[in-house]
């Protein structure tokens, strides 16, 4: 679309008076922009507003201050969520920056069929969260998955049992959810190492520097944009996470698996208390906030100073 | 361009189509599934007999979670459907937020007050005035037992809870897994309140209907939940998450000796080419031979305007309880008629039974509401109970006093 616009425009815009030319783009994105505004930012108003108020089942708007928040962080629901989000969070994000940097490393020494390799670590990304939870579930039910294939092959004793342990459950959603995205880091690091200028590790080889060395010392820390790219898409992920918890565990056993999402979810639309889900997707926005606010100050920051 | 000036006239032509056909009504529903879906076309059937046309208005899903949201933001948006498959307590709330027509006349006319048992029909008023329509009954505390395998295992079918366990043990040994259950918070719900309920009416009626502190706490709330913990150990390891018909194909199957479920459990032992009796026994859940727990689906009727669409929606009222619709669409659903009294030829031993007590505990007052079907409480508090129901059942710390101190707790806390 863009493509055409400077010729068509130029044509019809003179004899009007004003430069078509110019409008044409700010013409073009402002439906995206009304729909940006009111559809996102609009709505992440409208849904603060009726944290503080008392809305059941319909919005009202009776203003009761910070009582749902106050009523949230008394309950034990609530608390079992943001925990698991604490722990699911933090070594879901490890895991995969993990993984993803060693994959990209391994597949970064010139081996051969890496085109295929590649794919395959990818593809799991290429799976709705629904499509992986569902598997997993299926793989980790001890008596039709893992568990039963060892049993099956003679390891009578094996035990994994984690998805109705609700103290182990939290890492089953770790496991299917690292499955997922790690071949993601891996393709994001692969495009940074693909990057870094190959003068700079041969100066470093010349030097005496190991292959190890190289790596710690000069290619990763050059790598530092992409880590944070990686991380700030990780993060959101994994604040966000909805549907693997829906399809994996539901939730269970009890609510051992619960994350703020889905908590936010049956408070708002099964229970019939609007105010007190909206206080938590506040809550929600305010963690996504701690990890964006950093990264773009540091950001634009970064691109100042180079200026 | 073409495409969107054909559309618009589309939407033109049915616009104008709507507003000249006589008596429309728009019922927001989610029968969807293949039972259900058949028996809710009788209905559409007879509204056009009279004359009426049905819009139908189904949103399938979340167990009606979806279509409570669509209808939310119907009603928000001034354009509410005429009847909305709306249950329990949820019908008081859409009562005070002012969305319900008083449909007096026609239960007037219907002599509902004498066709209803009491308890039924305080459901289906808002303020002393009819304001919804019951389509059927379930019963919820059966137990389907598959008596094959309890002649393997050399157990007895039980009656009492005593009897349960002391079978359960047998079957075990046996090698069967002793109770087929889904791992889901309404699962356990229904699970516990049938144990509950065998702790006496007055109890389960103070607790889950009234929510008295001392009953929530007390000594008989304790023992039920001991009770419940117990059957921890007959259910299988891979229960987490078990979806309720996947858990009665174990019973059907031979793998598991029995199932706590509602009527409509009955569907998947009809859909497997079982006979009741003979393949598989319906009993009412040990200890509540007497007693009846229900979930009644009803359609709530909303204020609509015009003449016609009022007209259209009086006809549906009256016709939801006429016998005739009363017993096809329960053939098909696998539930109860509402109306006492219906004739019940066509009915099997299940459903004749589960009428017997219906009849029974209507007169003696052991009707109760289901906590697990949202018939009892609100969404809220039903949510705070389930939440310590499942939590309880699948903790390995928490003792049974902890967790009745704990309902009490989340009960007060929710209902604030």
């Amino acid at each position: 679309m863009n493509t055409n616009t400077p010729h068509s425009g130029s044509k019809s815009a003179r004899p009007s008076g004003f430069s078509l030319t110019d409008w044409m783009p700010k013409i073009v994105l402002a439906p995206t922009m009304v729909i940006a505004i009111v559809c996102i930012y609009g709505y992440m108003i409208w849904t603060a507003v009726l944290s503080f108020t008392n809305s059941r089942m319909l919005p009202s708007y009776k203003f009761v201050g910070w009582e749902q928040y106050e009523r949230l962080f008394n309950n034990d629901r609530w608390m079992v969520a943001l925990t698991n989000l604490g722990i699911f969070g933090s070594l879901f994000i490890l895991i995969c920056l993990f993984l993803g940097v060693m994959l990209a490393i391994f597949l970064d020494q010139k081996i051969r069929a890496e085109g295929v390799i590649r794919t395959i670590y990818l593809y799991p990304m290429a799976i709705s969260f629904i499509v992986t939870g569902t598997a997993w579930k299926w793989l980790l039910n001890p008596t039709n998955g893992i568990q039963k294939l060892m049993i099956d092959m003679g390891f009578v004793n094996f035990k994994f049992d984690w998805l109705i342990n609700p103290h182990m459950v939290v890492y089953c959603l770790v496991i299917a959810a690292v499955w997922q995205a790690s071949g993601f880091v891996m393709a994001l690091f692969l495009a940074g190492l693909r990057g870094v200028d190959g003068d700079l590790i041969k100066a470093a080889h010349l030097d005496g520097a190991s292959t190890f060395t190289t790596y710690r010392r000069i290619i990763l820390p050059s790598l530092k944009p992409v880590f944070f790219s990686a991380l700030v898409i990780l993060a959101h992920i994994a604040i966000k996470s909805f549907d693997l918890v829906q399809a994996l565990t539901n939730g269970g056993p009890g609510y051992a698996s619960d994350l703020p999402a889905n908590f936010m979810y049956t408070y708002t639309f099964s229970r019939s208390q609007i105010g007190m889900g909206s206080a938590s997707a506040m809550v929600m926005l305010g963690c996504i906030l701690a990890i964006l606010v950093p990264y773009l100050y540091s950001e634009l920051r970064g691109e100042r100073s180079e200026k | 361009m073409k495409k969107i000036a054909l559309g618009l006239t589309a939407v033109a032509l049915s616009l104008a189509a709507t507003t000249s056909q006589a008596g429309q009504v728009e019922v927001l529903h989610w029968w969807t599934s293949g039972g259900e879906a058949a028996a809710i076309d009788v209905l559409k059937q007879e509204m056009k007999e009279q004359g009426d046309t049905w819009k139908d208005f189904a949103v399938a899903g979340g167990g009606g979670e979806s279509a409570m949201t669509v209808l939310k933001s119907r009603a928000i948006a001034g354009n509410p459907p005429s009847a909305a498959q709306i249950k329990g307590p949820t019908i008081q709330e859409w009562g005070d937020l002012g969305f319900l027509e008083n449909i007096d006349d026609v239960a007037k006319a219907g002599h509902w007050d004498q066709l209803l048992p009491p308890v039924v029909s305080k459901i289906m008023k808002y303020d002393g005035h009819y304001v919804a329509v019951p389509v059927n009954v379930h019963r919820v505390n059966w137990l389907w037992a598959n008596p094959e395998v309890f002649r393997k295992a050399g157990a007895s079918i039980p009656t009492t809870w005593d009897q349960f366990f002391v079978a359960a043990d047998k079957i075990k040994k046996a090698g069967y897994i002793p109770l087929a259950h889904g791992g889901q918070a309404w699962q356990d719900a229904t699970l516990f309140e049938a144990i509950a309920l065998s702790e006496g009416t007055d109890f389960y009626k103070a607790a889950f209907v009234d929510l008295k502190d001392d009953a929530l706490k007390g000594p008989k709330m304790v023992d039920a939940l001991t009770k419940f913990k117990k059957m921890r150990q007959y259910v299988d390891p891979g229960f987490s998450g078990r979806d309720w018909n996947v858990a009665t194909s174990m019973v059907i199957n031979g793998k598991a000796a029995m199932q706590i479920m509602g009527d409509w459990a009955k569907g998947e032992f009809t859909a497997a080419g079982k006979r009741p009796g003979i393949d598989y026994v319906c009993l009412p859940a040990p200890g509540t031979s007497g007693q009846f727990t229900f979930n009644i689906d009803s359609l709530a009727m909303f204020k609509v305007s015009g003449k016609d669409t009022q007209k259209a929606q009086r006809d549906l009222a009256r016709l939801v309880m006429e016998p005739k619709f009363q017993e096809v669409f329960n053939l098909k659903k696998g539930s109860i008629p509402v109306r006492l009294g219906m004739p019940r030829d066509k009915f099997d031993a299940c459903a004749d039974s589960s009428m017997d007590a219906f009849n029974a505990a209507s007169a003696t007052g052991d009707l109760v509401p289901s906590m697990a079907h949202g018939m009892a409480v609100n969404s809220m508090i039903q949510g705070a109970m389930f939440d310590v129901i499942t939590n309880f059942f699948n903790s390995d710390s928490m003792t049974p006093k902890q967790a009745a101190d704990k309902l009490a707790r989340s009960v007060k806390a929710a209902s604030m």
